[in-house]
């Protein structure tokens, strides 16, 4: 009957194609957080000195334990794409389970901090932000905007990475086909990147 | 142009009719590249003429003086809707999403897209992303009233559904990411074997850098629409002047994006009509490299020219001057492309069938469009035009004049193709007369209302004005007549136009080579090219 029957050619993969896909919605998640970038270099070229105070009274303490925390988990994810390689499906699963504790624990970090501030009446619209001066009223807009946008990602990062586990447990990932876990892994590492910047931005403009 | 196995008549079928599942599930399940296609295609011509209803009601409104028809705060809703459907849900994704979904992986010699799945996700983000938008119209407070602009303070201050307006709006830019990206990997991993760049029809070219602009500048519109609902829900104060935040960073994040997105939706049409003009002059396109590389040049200077929207709005006057100056050099690769159109007509034997007369109108009417933009774009000159009707009648020219028209030719074109029929020839052209004569009666009075100092957003005007607002309002009701007789002429021939044939224009892309419709997966063999596109006389070529 047909010439072209629907179903002669193998479903086929192209690793390097989605590679290539992986690392162009990476560039697009970058120029997400880059049209924040740019209001944060326009604010605080313009309002140096409330950047400063800012910045001196967020919690450098959890800012720079969570950055440890993500730095480290960037290592456990990387970790885990080297053992599937060789082919240690076990050190994977650890490894990836590994990761997203750590990312849980930098939720849990995050609530902490942003409940500390909440208390303290510094949050949109909150009593104690709308006396203080307006570079300040600013600076607190970006750091919600900031970090609940990259918490947004650490939370589909959560998500995206057990989805992940799961596909190692039934051996959807095997050592020779381990694709998609190398593009978790890359979104990871691209989480991890941000935050990267957003630490001096914020907690450490001081 | 290479070496293909003919379909073979008696035993082909159809991508319409092929397929496991049967009614709507074999639509909205399918992944296959062509159906989706046509899927974006009735999504977005039924909004567009829900649009186009909103614009015959804006024009009845200017026909009247005192009192008005409509309440003001409904003529805010109509063009703020109007706007909001026509760019972001036909202009924008149109001729991308609906032709370079059909025809780049059939153009390149590729059985689908390199993502398939992922492009049917895009088109259920269009879908949600319009939803969204209807359902903003009737809960909240009333219909968004802000323009399609969503300019601040206003857009913070007004009561009506704005957050949710905007995040459809929001939806509908990750429709186009995500096609967008999928097009950039296409063309770069299923050419079919021997398709080099140079060898890639234009059509493809075009898609191409609008792919990239999709990617690289959408993202920047959603987070700035992002902030726009985390203002109005939380009041983080970034756009707000109350809180220390500034207004322009507003504009220029908006138009960070907005901008590019002009050339996301002039280049696709712009490359329909590169397929067209040598199809109907039967010879080869004239400076095909200048066509490629200038689509290029246009998606990269046109990415930095977006401050001339705001020359008014207090900028400095060094960028002022900066923007002005790339808005004059962005004009070359356009006028590259319309010179490159022209000269491929010389010599050429021209056959005037209706694809080809809306793709000249769309090279006439670009140009009006292309040129009033340099005016508006001097900066003596924009103090003047600044939020005038001028403004308006220029960027239909450019939208409506070249997109449409495009959208339109290349519809015309392809249809036989899409659907194995054709619609009759006549009565397309019959309704040709109405849309050109119609078209230059509305944007053109635009552009005089706007010279004499008719302000853009008005739900009335002054008696000076009204000869001119009858005459375009008159120009509205041809041109929508107009509309409706093509679209009849084409609804017609879905169910009863006679077979068109594998190639009823003698067109040589490989889209010809195929079956009308074509099968399934395209290609019952992946074609090999062997030689540059648009060569219509082999023998002298050589």
């Amino acid at each position: 009957m047909s010439t072209v029957p629907a179903c002669a050619h193998p479903a086929h993969k192209d690793y390097e194609g989605a590679k290539l896909g992986m690392w162009l919605f990476l560039f697009t998640e970058i120029l997400l957080f880059g049209g924040l970038f740019l209001l944060y270099s326009a604010y605080r070229a313009r309002y140096p000195l409330d950047f400063h105070t800012g910045g001196q009274h967020l919690d450098t303490f959890i800012g720079v334990a969570n950055t440890v925390i993500l730095l480290t988990s960037s290592l456990t994810v990387a970790v885990a794409i080297s053992a599937m390689q060789k082919g240690n499906r076990k050190l994977t699963m650890v490894c990836l389970g590994i990761t997203i504790v750590f990312a849980l624990a930098f939720l849990v970090n995050k609530y902490v901090e942003w409940m500390g501030e909440i208390r303290r009446g510094i949050y949109p619209n909150g009593p104690a932000l709308l006396t203080l001066p307006d570079g300040e009223k600013i600076f607190y807009g970006l750091y919600y905007s900031m970090t609940g946008l990259h918490g947004l990602h650490v939370l589909g990062g959560v998500i995206a990475l057990s989805i992940t586990l799961d596909f190692v447990r039934r051996e959807k990932i095997t050592s020779t086909d381990f694709n998609k876990l190398e593009n978790v892994g890359l979104y990871w590492h691209l989480v991890d990147v941000i935050w990267i910047f957003l630490l001096p931005l914020l907690y450490l403009a001081a | 142009m290479s070496t293909l196995a003919q379909g073979d008549p008696i035993s082909y079928r159809g991508f319409l009719e092929a397929g496991g599942r049967r009614g709507i599930l074999s639509w909205i399940l399918s992944t296959d590249h062509k159906r989706i296609g046509i899927l974006y295609l009735a999504t977005m011509l039924t909004l567009f003429f829900a649009a186009v209803t909103i614009g015959v009601l804006m024009r009845i409104e200017q026909l009247t003086l005192n009192p008005p028809l409509f309440a003001p705060q409904t003529y805010n809703a109509f063009f703020t809707v109007h706007g909001v459907i026509m760019i972001f849900m036909f202009v924008l994704p149109g001729a991308s999403a609906v032709f370079g979904n059909f025809f780049v992986p059939i153009m390149i010699g590729a059985r689908d897209v390199a993502f398939p799945r992922l492009n049917l996700l895009s088109w259920y983000f269009f879908l949600t992303g319009a939803l969204v938008v209807i359902l903003s119209l009737f809960t909240g407070n009333g219909p968004p009233d802000a323009g399609w602009t969503f300019y601040v303070p206003f857009s913070l201050r007004t009561g009506t559904n704005i957050p949710m307006g905007v995040f459809g709006v929001f939806l509908l830019g990750f429709s186009s990411i995500l096609t967008g990206l999928n097009f950039v990997t296409t063309v770069h991993r299923l050419r079919a074997p021997g398709m080099n760049w140079h060898r890639m029809p234009l059509f493809v070219w075009a898609t191409y850098a609008t792919a990239w602009v999709q990617v690289l500048a959408t993202p920047v519109i959603g987070i700035t629409l992002l902030l726009v609902i985390a203002e109005r829900l939380f009041g983080i104060g970034v756009f707000d002047p109350a809180k220390g935040g500034d207004p322009l960073l507003y504009q220029h994040l908006f138009w960070i994006y907005s901008h590019p997105a002009v050339y996301i939706m002039i280049l696709p049409a712009m490359g329909a009509i590169t397929e067209i003009v040598p199809t109907f002059a039967h010879r080869t396109i004239f400076g095909y490299r200048a066509i490629a590389y200038s689509s290029i040049g246009i998606a990269a200077l046109g990415s930095l020219v977006w401050g001339h929207h705001m020359f008014t709005s207090g900028m400095a006057d060094t960028a002022n001057i900066v923007f002005s100056l790339f808005t004059f050099l962005v004009a070359v690769p356009s006028a590259i492309k319309v010179f490159n159109w022209t000269a491929s007509l010389y010599k050429g034997s021209i056959e005037l069938k209706s694809p080809m007369i809306f793709a000249l109108t769309f090279v006439f009417l670009f140009s009006i469009g292309g040129l009033t933009g340099l005016i508006q774009g001097a900066l003596n000159i924009n103090v003047h035009l600044h939020d005038t009707y001028w403004i308006v009648g220029h960027f239909h020219y450019v939208m409506f004049g070249g997109t449409g028209m495009g959208f339109f030719a290349a519809l015309l074109y392809w249809f036989p193709k899409m659907f194995g029929r054709m619609y009759n020839e006549r009565v397309a052209t019959i309704a040709w007369f109405p849309i050109f004569v119609g078209f230059n009666m509305l944007y053109g009075g635009m552009l005089v209302l706007g010279y004499m100092g008719m302000p853009r957003r008005y739900y009335t005007h002054l008696p000076q004005f009204h000869t001119g607002h009858v005459i375009a309002s008159v120009g509205g009701f041809i041109l929508a007549a107009g509309l409706v007789l093509l679209f009849a002429d084409l609804v017609v021939a879905l169910f009863k136009g006679k077979k068109a044939g594998q190639n009823p224009w003698g067109g040589v892309t490989l889209e010809w080579q195929t079956p009308s419709p074509p099968p399934l997966e395209n290609f019952a063999e992946i074609p090999t090219i062997t030689d540059r596109p648009y060569i219509f006389n082999p023998e002298a070529a050589k």
